[in-house]
Formats: C-alpha cells, structure tokens, sequence
C-alpha cells in the first residue's frame, strides 16, 4: 500500500550527496506553514519544483510517492508474502474475497518465481508500469527469503522497475542492510502510535522472539522497533513514507505526535489514511463498529500536519496484489493461469519511449498551471472552497459523470488549486439511466463541494446536483484541471464580489467504504 | 505428535511453517497440515507451541485428542 511530496524549489540541483538530501528532508518544514492550506505547491501533488532534484528523481514515476505521478505510472503488488508477525484490529487474515479492495486482501499467493513472470507480463503488456511492491499479503519482512528472492528476480529481468516494499516495522532493523544491497529506494511502515498505551488499542499481540507479547508491551516493543528502523532507514538514504490509520477516538489526536516523530527521524511523506471497517470485513474495528472519519475529520488532520511535514492525499488503499493506475485494479487479468501462458516480450524501449511521452504531457500540464496562476494574482479573497473533479487521469477533466468511479477533490482559494484528496464512488451510471440512489450516494460523498467538473453530464443529474447546491461545470471538458479550476475560481469570485452570488459554507461528506469493483457495469 | 490444524479456519498463511523447530508443518492442498510423527509441541525447545503463538486465528492450532500427547524421550 504507497508517494511524493513537497520540498523546497531552492533545494533543486543540489548536490548529489545524499547524507545532505535527506538532512534537508529532515529540517523540512512543510510548505503549508505560512501560506495555508490553499497554497498550490503542497500536499502530495508535489511537483518537480517542489523537490529536492535528487528525491524527485527518485519518486517521479512512483504513483505512490507522487500524486502527479499516479495519473501517469501504473504499480503493482505481487502477493509473495502471506505470513505476519503482528495482529492489528482493523485487519482480518481471511483473504480470499475478489470483490474486496482493502489493504491485507488478495486472491492468489504467488511463490517469488511466479511472481517474477507476473511482473514481466505485466511490464510488457502495461508500458506505464514502473514499480514493483510486496505489501503482503502479512507482512513482507515477516517473509524475508521470499520477499528478497522476488527482488533478487526481478531486478535481473526488469532492472529498469522500481523496487519497494511495505512493512509493519516489527522485523525493519533486521533487514535494512537488505533492503539497502537490493536496492530497494522506497520503503513504507505503517505506524499508527508512538504511545504504547495507544497502542494497545489497536494491536492486541505481536510475536516477538518466540513469543506472542500482549497489550502494552507489545505496542511498547513495536514502536521502539519501528522508530529504530526508520532512523537506519534515514542513515543510508533510503526514502521512507509512513501510513496512519486514522481511528476516531483512539488514535485520531495522537496522530499528530506521530507526525512530529515521524518527521524528526526523517520520513519524507506522510500518509493518514482513514479506518477501513465494516462488519462484513470480520475485522475487530468491523465487529465492535469502530467508525471511521468523516471527510471533514480526515481533511482537518491532514491539514493540521501539513505544517510539519508532507502529506499524502491521493492513497488508494489497495489490495496487496492490485495490477494497474492508482484507483483501477486489472489483476485479473494476470492470474497465475493467465501469465504462465502468456508469451512475454520485455521491450525496454517501448517503455522508454512511453515515458519519454509522458514527460512531455507532463511538462504541458505544469505549464498550463502556471499560466493560469498569473491570472489570480492581485485578486484578493479569503474564499475558500472544495471542488470535485471527474478524471481518466493525464491531470485532464475528461470523465464522463456518470462513468466515474471516483472524483479528485481540489481546494481553490487565490493561492490557486491544491489538490487535497479523492472520494470514491463507484458506478453510479448502470447501463444509462440515472439511479436515484446512487446519485443520492454520488452527492453524499462530495457533498462538501460548491463544485464538480465533469466531461459531460446529463440534464436531470444537473439538476439535482444544483438542488443540493453542487454547480455541474462541463464547459471545461478536456481541459486541464488545475487551469479550468482557477478559471472557474476566478469567475466565482467575482460573481460574489458583484452580489449576483452570495457565497455559503458546504456541510460534510461520507468516506465512501464498499468495494472497488472493476467491472460493476 | 499432538498440534493439528484444523482446516475450516487456517488462512494458508504459512507463519507457522516458519516458526516450526521441528519442520513438521508443511502446505498440502491449500492448506497446512502438522506431521504428527514430528510434532514435539516445542517441548525442548519453546516455552509455547510456536504454530499457536503465531497463528493470526484463534484455536486453529490446536491438541489434537485423537493422538496421545508427546512423551519427551
């Protein structure tokens, strides 16, 4: 489960040495201190300009290190490592439902050989696809030999793929020279405490030296572990991310000390991801409901600790073998049957000039910002508000309303266009007739927008979104998103300013929590 | 002998196979089956049965009463 945030423009073309890269990612103090949440360059739509070139280098084509990136590179997860060392409350062992899009959930274990077909096939047949995961389905370092022989393969076969893995932290300090002769660059832990008392409210045991440990001491073990590992991680210059899990009432507050621990010991992003938890799921959060955060709550959150660091907003929470784009799943297309009897032609320059292409599009969306930026300036506003976007991706508004199975969230204010977050809705289009209830859904989960962008929408869903207050604009269609956003912003403002609108505050909106399914139509 | 695995709740995780001082653990059919010939419920080597410490679901690793328990030699 995976991203890419934010530094300092000044620090581009630095040198090389990476002991002062991630000395500089260290003392970063986020951008959002001073400029507010509104500001353009932050949160995990980082940019080239807001990198250290050597950490952009790095993460450029990770989709989930990078926001910008996501919309252009594809990932997959190979599901090599089944066993786990841990017990979490929001996680349930039984994998084996294909309909289930959550961390910790897959369809196949792989052995490390099946694997490293599986990524050549995938390599060849999807050119974007530029980085490799093991996320589990337990814990990958709980795993080592198989985890390190698929990198072992892969790195022979496929030495142009992007290596990187996930972990609890438990086993971390064990294997980071490992991790490091592999050369695996990214590394994510989740860490969800750093006060034992906190959590032993989230973990009920570990298994640590032949033992399973319970309650306080277990978490007291696990944090010591996890900041251990991701301070040898820092030392040799390996980028770590660390994923929360946010759970109201038991870890939601704490989640800042985390942050500001994190951050100190040299994690360069930050990625609070709301509780997954439904009964259905057989989880412990599931059976007790246990809720999860309101979109508000999340947001406010992400906000508060964007000050102190980088945030990650545009996490999927994917399956531990998910296949494809951030937010779309193709695996299966590539069961263990399927790619046995595939004929795999690992073109390498094929990908390369694909990506070459995509630098190029890349470099047009940037461009098209700018622009569009120069034209707030002067304007001055304390107006700020949520839009919804519905994209295919290459940061264009180009999805049909109906056909969206997510909307990217942007928050516009005169710093210009931020990206802050998606809602996931699923289908809501079935076969063309508009479905009451799904549009009800649909409104509930961004419900906390004046706005939604769209590619094209029909008269009657219009309609509806206006009586909730939600303005449809489709008159931005295969535009960029960020430009047609300030356009639009601009308009908005002016039109209060004159008193043909009067602008009012939106309420909250639903994290949506069903499954993400790739063929609901 | 004595740890079995009952079936209906294993998840074919393969932790205990790991764990296991006496390889007695191993994959048939999907899921993982103790050799009972091998079994020692960690008598000389653990404190507790390894396969239930770390099995992710309760009472899935359990004595197996069909089977008389292990005498250490």
């Amino acid at each position: 489960m995976d991203s890419t945030a934010n530094l300092e423009s000044g620090a581009s073309g630095a040198s090389v040495d990476l002991d002062a890269v991630m000395q500089q990612v260290a003392e970063h103090k986020g951008c959002g201190t001073e400029g507010g949440s509104g500001k353009a360059s932050c949160g995990s739509g980082a940019g080239e300009n807001d990198l250290p070139q050597e950490i952009w280098d790095k993460v450029k084509n990770h989709p989930c290190y990078s926001e910008e990136a996501h919309h252009h590179y594809a990932r997959m997860h190979v599901a090599v490592a089944p066993a786990c060392n841990i017990q979490c409350n929001y996680c349930n062992r039984k994998y084996d439902c294909a309909n289930e899009s959550r961390p910790g959930v897959v369809s196949e274990k792989l052995s490390p050989e099946q694997a490293a077909k599986k990524v050549l096939a995938v390599a060849s047949t999807i050119p974007q696809m530029t980085v490799l995961g093991i996320a589990g389905p337990g814990d990958p370092l709980a795993n080592p030999a198989k985890t390190f022989k698929t990198f072992e393969l892969i790195s022979k076969t496929a030495p142009d793929i992007k290596l990187c893995l996930s972990t609890n932290g438990l086993a971390l300090p064990d294997h980071v020279d490992t991790i490091a002769k592999y050369n695996v660059d990214h590394v994510t832990i989740t860490i969800n405490m750093v006060d034992p008392e906190v959590g032993a409210k989230i973990y009920p045991w570990i298994f640590w030296k032949h033992k399973r440990i319970e309650g306080i001491e277990a978490a007291r073990i696990l944090t010591e572990r996890q900041m251990q590992g991701l301070e040898m991680l820092t030392e040799r210059g390996i980028l770590c991310k660390v994923n929360s899990v946010m759970i109201p009432g038991v870890n939601d507050k704490h989640l800042v000390e985390v942050n500001k621990a994190v951050k100190s010991r040299g994690a360069f992003l930050h990625n609070i991801m709301p509780l997954i938890s439904a009964p259905e799921h057989g989880t412990v959060f599931g059976l007790t409901g246990q809720r999860g955060p309101s979109a508000q709550e999340l947001k406010a959150l992400q906000d508060s600790c964007e000050g102190e660091m980088n945030m990650m907003r545009h996490c999927r929470q994917c399956r531990a073998d998910a296949v494809g784009l951030l937010g779309e799943d193709r695996s299966e297309e590539f069961t263990t049957d399927k790619i046995m009897a595939m004929e795999v032609n690992y073109d390498l320059e094929t990908r390369k000039a694909y990506q070459a292409a995509v630098e190029l599009e890349r470099v047009a969306k940037v461009e098209a910002k700018k622009e569009e930026l120069e034209t707030l300036a002067g304007v001055a506003s304390n107006i700020k508000l949520l839009t919804a976007v519905a994209t295919k991706g290459s940061g264009l508004i180009n999805e049909h309303f109906g056909h969206a199975k997510e909307f990217q969230i942007y928050e516009l204010s005169t710093s210009g266009a931020k990206f802050v977050g998606h809602r996931r809705v699923d289908l809501y289009c079935q076969g063309g007739f508009g479905d009451e209830d799904s549009l009800e859904t649909v409104i509930r989960a961004i419900n906390d927008c004046h706005a939604v962008f769209v590619a094209k929408i029909g008269g009657c869903p219009k309609g509806d979104l206006a009586k909730a207050g939600i303005e449809a604009v489709d008159e931005f269609a295969h535009e960029f998103i960020e430009k047609s956003a300030i356009t639009w912003f601009k308009a908005y403002l002016e039109k209060v300013n004159s008193g043909e609108i009067v602008h009012e505050v939106r309420g909250d909106a639903e994290i949506r929590q069903g499954a993400l399914l790739a063929a609901a139509d | 002998m004595t740890y079995k695995i009952v079936a209906s709740q294993c998840t074919s995780c393969s932790a205990c196979e790991a764990e296991c001082p006496n390889m007695a653990i191993s994959e048939k059919g999907g899921t993982f089956i103790i050799d009972p010939k091998k079994c020692t419920e960690c008598l000389g080597h653990f404190d507790t049965p390894q396969c239930v410490a770390v099995c992710p679901v309760d009472n899935t690793c359990v004595i197996d009463n069909s089977l008389p328990r292990y005498q250490a030699p």
